[in-house]
């Protein structure tokens, strides 16, 4: 399997799906369109000739002051050709959403779950998108570039009513 | 078929139990908990002794690791590498410098491809012999764990040796390696390999054939090939399922085409497995480390860094002589290289699966984005699948077998 291949095969059977092509150093990379992003996964997965079924890595990126703002990239390898080939979706920063592959790939779940962590990028249809590297009571997604890089203040008794006041659980 | 794979969230397990709807016991392990291998948390829920569901919870070591590095140019990210997998600090920079190399298209001499071979299956025996000696000392085996670290102790010298770290060696660099290897370095590395076989016996002959050792890994936390790809289980953990993929043959990097070796599979995917392949890893990769240290041999001295100055500096004698050669040197320091604006990704079979670096540069000296696709926080997905319906002390014997290293998990 080589790029050329696989972009004629995706073409053929989706015309209007991918955005953009790219090939750089030898890796093919398809700017996908979001409503047939699913159906381009599915189809690189379950195709016999394709057979796409290791999802490698899925990981998001923010460019901020580019729309659309986030994209979300995926890797997909194909154990039988040993093809590797990348995927890309954008997501607007005023709706950041993009549908889930955990239902497709179960591999996709934590990746998505830090991809929200610490981007704020919503997976549609991921069975729990919870928080996992930061803590639970967070506010914001770290790895946005607008997210302040400051220290947090460190709370003492004669400080901690002041700094609490702005932690989530002083309202529970 | 992948509808039915599952991976729990703490939450799922604490929540009915706290609303009094569960007839089970939830139990809390770690993080601080000598066999859960750092700081993994884990929530179990128990029948007696039996494990019904166990989800992991990880954080506990999240340093922000990508997006410092956002901060720092591509030269000098790379010490922030060393920090993830700190029991595989030469597989991260090699990935690292791999990804960042492959943006820039820069080629990288053949001596320092060989030495970054022989170097990183070093690293690779070293990270097995600590899994070895604390999987094994999870269950009860004391003595394989002194042995273990004898062995890797001599290759932690070999490590200082090169670069002046034992663990953080920051040693492969962009654009090559950070200084040439010392004249004694071939000497010590041979000595290294000739003793090492008979050394792989001798941990074998306490735990292969051991009735206890067996009781407790054959068959137990069990994963067949397709939920193993499912869920994304790689390096060992995949092979033991009986499925032969590595990247060191799949799409291969620095090399690792021209090398003679192959990849050890097993049947079963049990925890048995997964210390078969790991053992007969070791000797594959004391096998690519004996060809390496022949080719370099062979090759004699050389550059440690690529000729191209625009990613790496000149050497110290053309500073004093070369206008050009000093510019060059100054603007590597201050500012550092600018690779053309695009993504390159990166994996590499590292001791713990698929280690994968994404690299996005919008033409600046400083990368735009890094990401790291971790082999131990994506292996972790599969460990309720293995665990239940298992003991306790099952559990512990899947957690080291899975061989998570928390630094990476958490990045």
């Amino acid at each position: 399997m080589d790029n050329r291949t696989l972009l004629d095969r995706i073409t053929t059977r989706f015309p209007d799906a991918v955005l953009e092509p790219m090939e750089f150093r030898g890796d093919l990379s398809l700017a996908v369109r979001p409503e047939r992003y699913l159906e381009v996964v599915r189809f690189l997965r379950d195709d016999p000739d394709l057979r796409y079924t290791f999802l490698e890595n899925l990981c998001g990126v923010d460019y901020l002051g580019r729309a659309p703002r986030f994209e979300v990239v995926v890797h997909l390898v194909s154990m039988l050709h040993l093809h590797r080939v990348c995927l890309k979706v954008g997501a607007p920063e005023e709706h950041p959403h993009v549908p889930s592959l955990t239902p497709l790939f179960a591999t996709a779940n934590y990746q998505e779950r830090e991809a929200y962590d610490l981007l704020g990028i919503v997976f549609d249809g991921h069975p729990a998108l919870t928080r996992i590297l930061m803590p639970d009571d967070w506010l914001g997604h770290p790895q946005r570039k607008d997210h302040p890089l400051v220290e947090e203040e460190i709370a003492f008794t004669f400080n901690q009513e002041r700094i609490y006041a702005h932690k989530p659980f002083a309202k529970e | 078929m992948t509808s039915t794979l599952h991976v729990p969230t703490p939450q799922e397990i604490t929540e009915p139990a706290i609303a009094g709807k569960t007839e089970t016991m939830v139990l809390n392990m770690g993080p601080h908990h000598p066999s859960t291998h750092g700081v993994l948390r884990l929530v179990l829920e128990l029948d007696g002794e039996v494990v019904v569901n166990v989800a992991p919870d990880v954080g506990y070591l999240h340093t922000g690791i990508e997006k410092t590095m956002e901060s720092k140019t591509y030269q000098k990210a790379v010490v922030l590498t060393d920090r993830m997998d700190y029991l595989a600090p030469l597989s991260n920079n090699l990935c690292y410098a791999l990804a960042v190399e492959k943006l820039l298209g820069v080629e990288i001499p053949e001596r320092v491809q060989v030495i970054r071979v022989l170097l990183v299956e070093l690293q690779r025996i070293a990270s097995h012999l600590v899994w070895l000696g604390t999987h094994a000392l999870d269950l009860a085996a004391m003595s394989v764990f002194l042995y273990a670290f004898r062995e890797r102790e001599q290759i932690l010298d070999i490590f200082e040796l090169v670069s002046g770290a034992r663990m953080m060696t920051s040693y492969i660099r962009i654009g090559g390696l950070a200084y040439d290897v010392p004249a004694d370095f071939l000497p010590t590395v041979d000595a290294l390999l000739r003793i090492m076989p008979e050394r792989i016996d001798e941990y074998e002959s306490l735990l292969t054939g051991n009735p206890l050792w067996l009781e407790r890994t054959v068959g137990v936390g069990v994963i067949d090939a397709e939920a193993a790809i499912a869920y994304g289980l790689t390096g060992a953990n995949l092979r033991a399922s009986g499925v032969p993929y590595d990247v060191r043959k799949a799409m291969p990097y620095s090399g690792y085409e021209t090398y003679d070796f192959e990849i050890p599979v097993g049947k079963n995917g049990d925890i048995y497995d997964r210390y078969r392949v790991r053992m007969a890893e070791m000797r594959q990769s004391v096998k690519i480390a004996r060809q390496a240290w022949e080719r370099l041999r062979a090759l004699g001295p050389g550059p440690h860094m690529t000729l191209d100055r625009k990613v790496a500096p000149p050497p110290k004698s053309e500073i004093t002589h070369s206008m050009e050669s000093l510019i060059h040197h100054f603007k590597l320091w201050t500012e550092g290289f600018k690779p053309p604006r695009g993504d390159a990704y990166v994996s590499i079979e590292s001791p713990r699966g698929i280690l994968g670096c994404y690299v996005v540069s919008d033409g600046s000296p400083r990368p735009w984005r890094v990401h790291f696709r971790a082999p131990s926080f994506i292996n972790l997905q599969a460990l309720a699948h293995m665990a239940k319906g298992r003991l306790v002390a099952d559990l512990v014997a899947l957690i080291a077998s899975l061989d998570p290293v928390l630094g990476e998990v958490d990045r």
